[in-house]
């Protein structure tokens, strides 16, 4: 994994929520073409590293950057940066008023500039390889929540991202739903998109992640590949949490 | 014993018929009782003559609609600077960048006194203040001040209903935007509007039907619209027919209105949702 360059290098990434600290110093490092998974119970503060990841939220201390360029300086313009991330969320937010086709060009159009003919042709292409064709004049409302969501990732990949980050993208997702979604991972994994995922599907994570960081409280209190961490996690916290959900899902 | 798709789909239409008669019906009753107990009133005889004169009827009309067409003229522009101006103020208010703050407390102040100051006295002020400052640039005719003074106070309680609607757009919406790579403004202007405009529609046109009638108030300043000739006619043939006829003429352009604007609502939702429940 070493020598490929890292897309995303975080440095003591601190967060407060008032008085409250949720992200508490975290170093983490993502490089090109490989796929990071978070780990951690709810509330770990997961969602929140990537929404400071992609400056949704301002951190309180220390710095992201992406391909080298620090971009968490004070007066940075959020509005650039965030066009070469992609952010998938847990709840797929995709524009209710608008129809697929609409929800998956808008920001190559607006933000990329992109001619609107072009954008269609290209939606038009994505959303058919991730089998969605004959959907672009659909609305939202109308589609299940898998197809929801494949049309959320067909929205981030639209403005061909630097890095994709997929917030729990599956855990609003009926169970017999979570399969198409994480076939789409699986395969822009394939193409070597960089990728940080947070998620609570495990064995997802143990057989497409090249590193699993397992969150908690705010700090990553472990890390390193999915065999070692699934198979013989060192930290008691990261014990617990496995044995926990294990147990509960009675695997 | 099953049964088919078929019956059901008969018993649903057999359903619905028997709704349409029955709503048909009672409408029916109501609206008849309501005419008997005025036609067998002891006061009928008067009021036939003093409100539904034919006679009367006849004669004003076409003065009255030659003079709707002010209160339409007026109207349609008035709507069209109440949507254009509410709409702003609700974005500036909405928008929390500091360059602003001057702008944000001027258009607070302006939406908290227009509501709170009664419509006729802003009338008064601004129909007879404004040209009393002599300046040239300044309009002096009376519809066009009457009209001003309409389209600030209605731009107020307007840009509190796109405030509404634009808050009650979940956050998520605009972090999607956001996240997309868009700026605030067309963040603003691209998702989240769009959304709060289709939601505060039932609102914003319960303010331009009463906006549609408050146009009559205009006349105070010295216009004649169609109220104030029927008040005219009113009052040098001592009979009130005219006010009848006039209230007719409102209906005649109202009702359509509403219906359409409903109309359209339906066939968003639908459009929208396929769980439509209304």
């Amino acid at each position: 994994m070493s020598g490929r360059s890292p897309v995303l290098e975080l440095r003591g990434v601190t967060k407060y929520y008032g008085e409250r600290q949720v992200l508490a110093g975290i170093d983490l490092t993502v490089e090109e073409g490989s796929a990071v998974a978070l780990i951690g119970s709810s509330g770990s503060g997961k969602s929140t590293l990537l929404r400071c990841i992609d400056l949704l939220e301002e951190i309180d201390d220390g710095d992201i950057y992406l391909d080298g360029n620090p971009i968490t300086d004070p007066g940075t313009d959020p509005v650039p940066i965030r066009r070469h991330l992609g952010l998938v969320f847990q709840a797929y937010n995709l524009f209710p008023h608008k129809s697929v086709i609409e929800n998956v060009v808008l920001g190559a159009v607006r933000a990329q500039k992109m001619r609107h003919g072009d954008a269609l042709e290209a939606g038009h292409a994505l959303l058919e390889r991730f089998g969605l064709a004959g959907r672009e004049r659909d609305y939202p409302d109308g589609l299940s929540g898998g197809q929801q969501q494949r049309v959320a990732i067909v929205r981030a990949l639209m403005t061909k991202p630097r890095a994709l980050l997929l917030d729990e993208v599956t855990s609003a997702l009926d169970p017999e739903l979570v399969g198409e979604v994480l076939g789409i991972i699986g395969e822009l994994k394939g193409d070597g998109m960089t990728m940080l995922i947070a998620t609570h599907e495990m064995g997802f994570a143990r057989e497409f992640a090249d590193e699993v960081c397992h969150l908690d409280d705010g700090r990553i209190v472990e890390r390193g590949a999915p065999e070692k961490i699934f198979s013989d996690p060192e930290h008691p916290s990261t014990r617990r949490f496995l044995a926990r959900l294990i147990g509960g899902v009675g695997v | 014993m099953t049964t088919t798709r078929a019956q059901r789909q008969q018993a649903r239409r057999r359903q619905a018929r028997r709704s349409v008669a029955i709503s048909a019906a009672s409408t029916a009753i109501v609206v008849a009782g309501i005419a008997t107990a005025i036609v067998l009133s002891p006061g009928w005889r008067t009021i036939r003559e003093f409100f539904f004169s034919w006679h009367y009827f006849k004669q004003v009309l076409p003065s009255l609609i030659d003079a709707f067409w002010l209160d339409v003229r007026l109207f349609l522009i008035v709507e069209a600077i109440v949507l254009a101006l509410g709409l702003a103020i609700a974005l500036v208010r909405t928008l929390r960048s500091p360059v602003l703050f001057p702008l944000r407390l001027a258009c607070t102040l302006f939406v908290d006194v227009m509501r709170g100051v009664p419509l006729l006295i802003l009338l008064y002020l601004i129909g007879f203040g404004v040209p009393l400052l002599g300046f040239k640039f300044l309009p002096t005719n009376e519809a066009i001040l009457g009209g001003a003074a309409l389209a600030m106070c209605y731009s107020a309680y307007v840009s509190e209903v796109f405030r509404a609607g634009i808050e009650s757009i979940h956050p998520s919406q605009g972090a999607a935007a956001l996240a997309l790579g868009l700026t605030r403004g067309q963040a603003l202007r691209d998702v989240v509007v769009p959304q709060a405009v289709r939601r505060v529609a039932p609102p914003l046109l319960n303010d331009f039907i009463s906006l549609t009638k408050d146009v009559a108030l205009v006349s105070i300043l010295g216009p004649q619209e169609m109220v104030r000739v029927a008040q005219i006619f009113a009052d040098y043939h001592f009979n009130y027919t005219p006010f009848v006829a006039a209230a007719a003429i409102y209906l005649v352009v109202t009702l359509p209105l509403i219906r359409i604007v409903d109309l359209q609502r339906r066939r968003a939702l639908r459009r929208q949702s396929t769980l439509a429940f209304m």
